[in-house]
């Protein structure tokens, strides 16, 4: 056992410290999606430029070929820091592991280097209206039709599609087959008229999901990945990997966040002039949220030796997942606790404390135990493949 | 960075997990449970021969030289075996005199307690105090060159059968003081975990010789009680384990309306919350053992962590395993009382969960 950074990681760590110290763009713009875009773009265009986009993917792929270690100090370091996002960041955290493991030479070939750049926008295309958690009851239809598939359907909670050049597109290629074995795994070319996607307005009031309408939309044959039938599998390498690459930086991004609900504990005065930050509950509320956070970030760093042992992730990524999103959603709600009346007022208000970040967060975390598979699944997922429980109905 | 356990520690896990398993069977661990003063000469003699009364204690001493994650390693599984042994007072009693003893303390004390010979406890919750951590209002009244006790200890484990106490007064300094000592009495008290014993200890002029007070003071103890809550959370975590794996075994095998219990989400996301916990304690506890080992300037944060997450943990799991097993779970019959017993027993001692998050709120946030 070893918690410490060895010589090379720690030199490593300066490295992109140093890196981002000089080069971190700082706040996103508070402009429209598409200001947005446009700088998360040149943000990824300067991460790729100096050698930051897929940095534990192998050098013959355009990665840097460090460990995964290495990753997850880039990921941890650059939230910490409050860099931006990537603005590919779908390509990079699923596309590009999906492509690697699954993916043809000629896809390798074609996809990587423009998914490192964020030339190219990826999207998922998974979730369905009628099909959430049971992903594989999906109905989106792909028919052959000579060296095509011919696709119709609808996707839905799909981030980035109104931006995306390739969709990661799971469809029905068998009806008569078992709901899990006649699936495919696409890449959907977007920019053809066949596919339309409209924002769907969410409870903070913004839109960065959408739904997609595909009506007869093409996809060459070349286009499948992991072979015609297999697209569960492929799409399982893809939710692991969502869940262990968004790890460490969603564990930075809390810290940032306890950060903040201690400075914003010590400011709010309870009666008798004292802090919140002086107040027994609070004190042992937010004492609990920074054990609770340690623990998250040790269990990440011991699948992260667990997962470099086995080469890929295990369903354990699955805990941290849910723990990410109860602890997320709990802060949110202390904060609100600890603003007390002033809780009530959110972004735009001059009153609002924090100009109602913690309104906004508080709702947008709301979504944090559904999307990217909801707590339910999860423990549906620990119970069947950690635990061995008897498969639910 | 690696974390996992390196393959000595693997070799301690499974020779530990093996002897325990066969050394204490439930019948075994109830005879000692139902015993009149609850020792077990034969099993500490064999854990010595093991060496673990000295586990983590110096080689220049009769210990093996080993650190607090190989420590955390073996008490996670005194805890998933629970095992009715005096191991964890005596290892904190071992590491107070490697700390904080002189030569000659070390060599007519911890030398046979790390070879298993003669045991030591600790003496430190006075009788009407708060119970908290660190405050100990005994006085040790000057007399000649030592000093003379009087007052009642309470809460201390594994009295019967020890060679000694180690004794805090309010000074911050700790005394040893032989069983066989003119003025001690040894009251046993009813410990709901009847797998560790607890006592009260009554000092009516007890006379300590000078050179049986220990040299160090304060901060050394500090240290030496944060790697006991460190092991103690490592304790807990074994006995949350083993609770959720007799849980999981229990809801394959038990059926009802025609099916596993375990199918029933009801079930089986009781059970994914327990390995949530179970886990989370894991990962606090030897970040905790690590930082003893290499980082001390972390270990106060990390040892409350753990120490706060173990307390909660090591009687919430057992609790949750007793309502998967429905009815059954509720009976005598059944062990796991006894791991309830011990996870709620271990959540009271060398600072609660309430006294350790308010040690972290101390250092996470600003002084007001």
């Amino acid at each position: 056992m070893d918690l410490t950074l060895s010589p090379s990681e720690e030199g490593f760590r300066d490295e992109v410290a140093t890196w981002l110290r000089e080069n971190n763009p700082g706040r996103e713009p508070e402009g429209s999606l598409d200001e947005v875009m446009t700088f998360r773009r040149e943000w990824q265009r300067k991460l790729h430029a100096a050698g930051w986009a897929g940095i534990s993917w192998p050098k013959e792929y355009g990665g840097r070929g460090a460990t995964m270690i290495e990753q997850a100090i880039f990921t941890g370091e650059a939230a910490a820091q409050e860099a931006p996002s990537p603005a590919n960041v779908l390509g990079l955290a699923m596309g590009l592991p999906v492509v690697i493991a699954h993916g043809t030479e000629a896809q390798k070939e074609r996809y990587l280097e423009p998914i490192l750049t964020g030339e190219e926008i990826w999207c998922q295309g998974f979730s369905e209206p009628e099909s959430g958690s049971d992903l594989a009851s999906l109905k989106t239809r792909a028919v052959k039709d000579g060296d095509e598939w011919v696709v119709t359907g609808q996707k839905v909670w799909t981030t980035f599609a109104q931006y995306a050049k390739w969709c990661m597109l799971v469809a029905r290629t068998d009806p008569d087959a078992p709901k899990h074995q006649g699936l495919t795994y696409f890449l959907m070319d977007m920019e053809q008229e066949a596919v339309e996607a409209k924002p769907l307005v969410q409870i903070t009031g913004e839109g960065e999901f959408n739904e997609v309408f595909i009506n007869e939309a093409r996809i060459p044959e070349e286009n499948v990945v992991g072979g015609v039938g297999n697209g569960w599998t492929v799409a399982i390498t893809t939710l692991m990997n969502e869940r262990a690459g968004l790890a460490f930086g969603a564990i930075a991004a809390i810290h940032n966040s306890l950060t903040r609900l201690a400075a914003l504990a010590g400011e709010v005065r309870e009666e008798g002039g004292t802090s919140a930050a002086e107040d027994a509950y609070f004190r042992q509320k937010i004492a609990q949220l920074f054990i609770e956070a340690e623990t998250m970030r040790l269990n990440a760093y011991r699948g992260l030796t667990k997962t470099m042992e086995s080469g890929i992730p295990g369903p354990e990524g699955s805990l941290g997942k849910w723990q990410w999103a109860d602890i997320n959603q709990d802060l949110t709600e202390l904060a609100l606790e600890i603003e007390g009346a002033w809780a009530t007022l959110g972004r735009g208000s001059d009153g609002a404390i924090a100009g109602g970040a913690w309104q906004y967060n508080f709702l947008r975390s709301r979504a944090n135990s559904i999307e990217g598979g909801t707590t339910d699944i999860l423990k549906n997922i620990i119970a069947e493949r950690v635990l061995g429980l008897p498969r639910m109905r | 960075m690696y974390f996992d356990l390196t393959d000595e520690q693997e070799a301690i896990r499974s020779t530990a997990r093996d002897f325990l398993a066969s050394r204490f069977r439930s019948e075994r661990m109830r005879e000692i449970a139902g015993s009149a003063d609850g020792t077990d000469a034969a099993g500490w003699k064999e854990m010595a021969e093991l060496g673990w009364a000295g586990l983590a204690l110096p080689e220049e001493w009769g210990g093996q030289g080993l650190g607090i994650v190989d420590l955390a390693v073996l008490f996670e599984e005194m805890g998933y075996a629970l095992a009715p042994s005096p191991l964890f007072t005596n290892t904190v009693v071992g590491l107070a005199l490697a700390r904080a003893g002189s030569d000659e303390q070390k060599e007519r004390w911890l030398r046979p307690l790390a070879e298993g010979t003669a045991r030591g406890t600790q003496a430190m919750v006075d009788a009407g105090s708060t119970g908290t951590p660190g405050a100990y209002p005994m006085q040790d009244e000057p007399d000649g060159d030592g000093v003379v006790l009087n007052g009642r200890k309470q809460l201390v484990a594994d009295a019967a059968g020890a060679a000694f106490f180690l004794v805090a007064t309010a000074d911050g300094r700790r005394h040893i003081v032989p069983a066989d000592a003119a003025g001690l009495t040894v009251t046993p008290e009813i410990s709901i975990d009847t797998t560790r014993r607890l006592s009260t200890v009554t000092f009516e002029g007890v006379r300590v010789a000078a050179e049986q007070t220990l040299p160090g003071r304060g901060a050394e103890f500090g240290a030496v009680f944060l790697r006991g809550a460190v092991a103690l959370a490592a304790e807990s975590t074994g006995v949350a384990q083993r609770a959720l794996d007799l849980a999981v075994a229990y809801a394959k095998d038990r059926e009802q309306f025609g099916r596993p219990i375990g199918a029933y989400q009801a079930v089986s996301h009781r059970c994914a919350q327990m390995l949530l916990e179970t886990e989370n304690s894991r990962s606090a506890v030897y970040g905790a053992a690590w930082a003893a080992d290499a980082d001390p300037d972390a270990l106060p944060l990390a040892a409350s962590m753990a120490k706060a997450y173990a307390s909660d943990a090591g009687w919430r799991v057992p609790d949750a395993s007793i309502q998967v097993h429905g009815g059954i779970g509720f009976t005598w019959e059944h062990d796991l009382h006894f791991f309830l017993k011990r996870g709620r027993a271990n959540a009271s001692i060398f600072g609660d969960a309430r006294w350790h998050r308010e040690q972290v709120a101390k250092r996470v946030l600003a002084p007001a």
